[in-house]
């Protein structure tokens, strides 16, 4: 296992620390550029003054594509890493589906942005070996030149860019299986000046020449319409060019900077249809789930028959709130609307969505609508939707201008996607030992893909095969999914579903370790004793893997050692994306409430790409989950979201936040998911941690002390 | 609307607002310094945070009619030459994800130095805590302001 750690790197590396020049150039204006180059595939490009640059075709959202995903193909192409210069890709049809999102962009490019690297040095070698009459087999790609071994001859690859343009690119070049130069290694991220000098562009800095600002009044009522309104006041406010209705639940206004749309926000008067939704609460949605219709419960996963087994039962629910995504860049989107065409600038996890839905919503082709990417100031699953830039694109229209539509942190809060709310029975049956001879899940709440609209998969959210699997052999098993509906509007938050799952799933096996008498890490090392492969849907597991993520986190957190009086700690791990992940948390108590003192994280998610790049995914996820698990929660009251801004949803701050270590296994399996897989244990490990504390089993999310009974 | 002078990154500017309007959108629009971010709005995440006369101010709920006069200093002005040791710091242990909190963050590390040249890790904490950082970069904001006054933690 290897403690992530960059100082050594740092220390024998200095140039490493230089970093790339980034190129962010956008779509529209780097056309043309291609035509004296090399550019054997949609995401390379070579000039003959040897630039090269690498096309980014995921969003940059922190999660450090920018870095990672050239790396993987420069690493096949032999190239100069200081060489390189990346370029962000709009929507696009040459790259697939761009959508950044499920701990994916690695896992989904790992081979085509091999593939494309390998292409453009076989036929770099091909044209040095032409042009020096060799034969090839003498020829080999080194930092950015073709050597000729023999002859000690060597060429750039800008100077071969002309003469490799004219050959085809080979269907299945060779491609490495290890002695790696850049991947594995903790390469700085390229863009990481730009963030410290304030020159980055996020889509909130985006600017136009001639563009105007725009503020929407929304329905804060889930469902409302705009029945009726005034914009006099609105129109006599500094700047004001537009005021109109948006659709059928907004009004937006239009001014010359982002102040002066939102203070003549505020002089509009609106009268609101609340629509069906007026009186919908919380508590009645949750009491909802509890009587939801359980012969609807579909089986998605089973062992054996849990019907069958006897023996002492145990049984426990839990639960889960609404949570809000909250990344600190604010919803926004730029847009030029020009009769026949639409051009987008926009903070997007899905560009092609974005265009699509445009392009149906004004009534254009989806060739004449362009989504250029900027950089994300967060996304969190939030920018899945395109919702921000559709707005843009209608406001533009409207005001017959380019216009930036920016939203209030309380519009974020308020008008957002959330994480669903869910109820979760559990049931296990032990034998006379302790161990489990059956164990049960039933998940009732709603599914963020039914919403919206797209077909469950064997009956049930589509999320499931990633995020919802139980990895412990036990005999007979059984995964049950009861579907339900809510108007509250529901998106995929970091880790979806894998949070509640494990949450539910991790607490309770707690549970049956106490009832077992036996220690938690010694009662799951138990059940996974034995290697075995879980099939889950379409993926395969092993079981081996989640136990040495659980026992080298054990082993890190010094589990069989005394802790300092007032400490104690729980551990939880869990399988999601393709990753394994364990982790221990420690807890002190203050006021009633815990305090997380120390995290020991480890993750098997195959090969690594980064492990500068884990370690931030790995500590920023654990930060996010400990949020998560004290406090993030949406509550409904008369049809609206209560909380507005970071006071009644405060995010984890520094003087909260615990010393987070993190580890990975070394593995030559294929790369799988990093950004989500680090939640799930968090919050279990954390209830689990909270029950040595208290004595008391909490089973539900947020842990305070409403909670926690403390 | 009234004109407004103030001085910012030691250049002399005059916007013409309305009073209320805050410093924040008078740097981002009316300036073009975007470095200074929209967080809150109601100062509670310090994405915005600037010095004021030295003193670490959160842009966002301060209208330009109390700055006139006053000089602002951004993150585009932060180092006097080249960059300043906060934000090589920040590139040495490589602080930023998303990177949108940073540029606050860095003001207020600053701020944090001008009175406590060698902070403890106590110090840090307590005073970083009024910013937010959702992709909880802590632990290396932590690092690189240890590293930036020249000590190892």
């Amino acid at each position: 296992m290897t403690r992530i750690s960059r100082r050594g790197f740092f220390r024998t590396s200095a140039a490493g620390a230089a970093g790339l020049v980034i190129g962010f150039h956008l779509p529209s204006r780097a056309r043309g550029q291609a035509a004296a180059s090399f550019a054997p595939n949609a995401y390379l490009r070579i000039s003959p003054e040897g630039r090269i640059t690498v096309v980014v075709a995921r969003s940059e959202m922190g999660q450090g594509v920018w870095t990672s995903l050239p790396m993987i193909l420069a690493e096949e192409l032999e190239a100069d890493w200081n060489e390189i210069t990346i370029e962000q890709a709009g929507a696009s049809t040459l790259f697939g589906d761009q959508s950044t999102g499920g701990s994916a962009s690695v896992r989904t490019t790992w081979d085509p942005m091999r593939k494309a690297g390998a292409q453009a040095r076989e036929m770099l070698i091909s044209a040095a070996a032409r042009q020096w009459s060799v034969e090839r087999d003498g020829c080999r790609a080194e930092n950015g030149f073709i050597v000729h071994a023999a002859s000690g001859r060597k060429l750039s690859y800008g100077e071969l860019a002309a003469s490799a343009a004219k050959l085809n690119p080979p269907d299945n070049p060779p491609m490495k299986n290890g002695g790696y130069r850049l991947l594995g290694k903790p390469l700085p991220r390229v863009e990481t000046r730009s963030k410290v000098d304030g020159s980055a562009v996020y889509g909130i800095d985006f600017r136009l020449p001639g563009m105007k600002y725009a503020a929407l009044a929304r329905s804060e009522v889930i469902g409302g319409k705009v029945a009726d309104f005034d914009a006099t006041a609105a129109q006599g406010m500094p700047g004001v060019s537009f005021v109109g209705k948006i659709g059928d639940s907004a009004v937006a206004v239009v001014s010359d900077s982002t102040w002066n749309a939102i203070a003549a926000r505020r002089a509009l008067k609106i009268t609101w249809d609340k629509g069906p939704n007026k009186d919908l609460n919380s508590a009645a949605i949750l009491e909802a789930l509890a009587r939801a219709d359980q012969a609807k419960a579909v089986k998605f996963f089973t062992a054996g028959d849990v019907s069958r087994i006897g023996g002492r039962r145990l049984e426990a629910t839990y639960q889960l709130p609404f949570m809000a995504h909250a990344p600190m860049e604010p919803g926004n989107a730029t847009a030029h609307f020009r009769s026949s065409e639409c051009e987008i600038w926009a903070p997007t996890q899905v560009p092609q969505d974005c265009r699509d839905t445009i392009a149906a919503s004004l009534g254009l082709k989806p060739e004449q609508v362009k989504v250029n990417v900027t950089l994300l100031g967060g996304g969190f699953g939030r920018r899945l939707e395109h919702d921000y830039a559709l707005e843009a694109a209608l406001v533009s229209r409207a005001a017959n201008a380019p216009v930036k539509v920016v939203w209030t942190r309380e519009d974020d809060m308020r008008c957002s996607t959330y994480r669903p709310v869910s109820l979760h029975r559990l049931s296990a049956v032990l034998d006379g030992n302790g161990w489990p001879t059956s164990f049960t899940h039933r998940i009732i709440g709603p599914s963020i893909n039914g919403q919206k609209g797209s077909k469950p998969v064997n009956g049930v959210d589509s999320d499931f095969p990633d995020e919802a699997s139980f990895l412990y052999p036990i005999a007979n098993v059984s995964l049950e999914y009861v579907m339900t509906e809510t108007p509250v509007p529901l998106g995929w938050m970091r880790s979806v579903y894998a949070l509640q799952v494990a949450f539910a799933s991790e607490c309770f096996l707690d549970e049956l370790a106490v009832a077992a008498g036996k220690d938690p890490l010694a009662y799951r090392l138990h059940l996974l004793a034995e290697d075995r492969e879980i099939k889950y849907f379409d993926s395969s597991w092993r079981t081996a893997r989640l136990r040495n993520v659980l026992q080298l986190a054990a082993e890190k957190a010094g589990w069989d050692k005394p802790l300092p009086a007032g400490h104690y700690r729980g551990i939880a791990c869990f399988g999601c994306f393709s990753t394994y992940a364990a982790e221990v948390v420690e807890v002190t108590m203050a006021k009633g409430s815990p305090r997380v003192e120390r995290v020991v994280a480890v993750l098997d998610c195959g090969q690594v790409i980064n492990p500068n790049i884990l370690e931030q995914q790995i500590q920023g996820a654990v930060v996010y989950a400990i949020t998560n698990a004290l406090r993030a929660q949406i509550t409904i009251e008369g049809g609206r979201v209560a909380q507005g801004n970071f006071d009644d949803y405060p995010p984890l701050r520094m003087n909260e936040a615990p010393l987070v270590e993190a580890y990975f296994v070394p593995s030559t399996e294929a790369p799988s998911g990093a950004g989500e897989p680090p939640v799930p244990p968090l919050a279990p490990a954390l209830a689990n941690a909270l029950f040595r504390a208290t004595k008391k089993r909490a089973r539900a999310l947020p842990l305070v002390p409403a909670n926690t009974g403390s | 609307m009234p004109n407004y002078t103030l001085t910012v990154n030691s250049v002399e500017r005059t916007v013409q607002v309305s009073a209320e309007t805050p410093l924040l959108w008078v740097l981002r629009d009316n300036l073009q310094l975007t470095g200074t971010k929209y967080g809150c709005g109601a100062g509670l995440c310090g994405a915005c945070s600037i010095h004021v006369d030295g003193v670490l101010t959160r842009s966002c709920t301060l209208p330009i009619s109390r700055v006139a006069g006053k000089h602002v200093r951004t993150i585009e002005g932060l180092g006097t030459s080249g960059l300043h040791p906060l934000q090589e710091a920040w590139i040495a242990e490589d602080v930023p994800q998303c990177g949108y909190c940073q540029s606050g963050q860095i003001m207020a590390a600053a701020a944090l130095l001008a009175k406590t040249p060698n902070p403890s890790d106590e110090e840090i904490q307590n005073f970083m805590s009024a910013n937010i950082c959702r992709c909880g970069t802590y632990e290396r904001i932590r690092r690189a302001i240890h590293r930036a006054v020249g000590g190892s933690r």
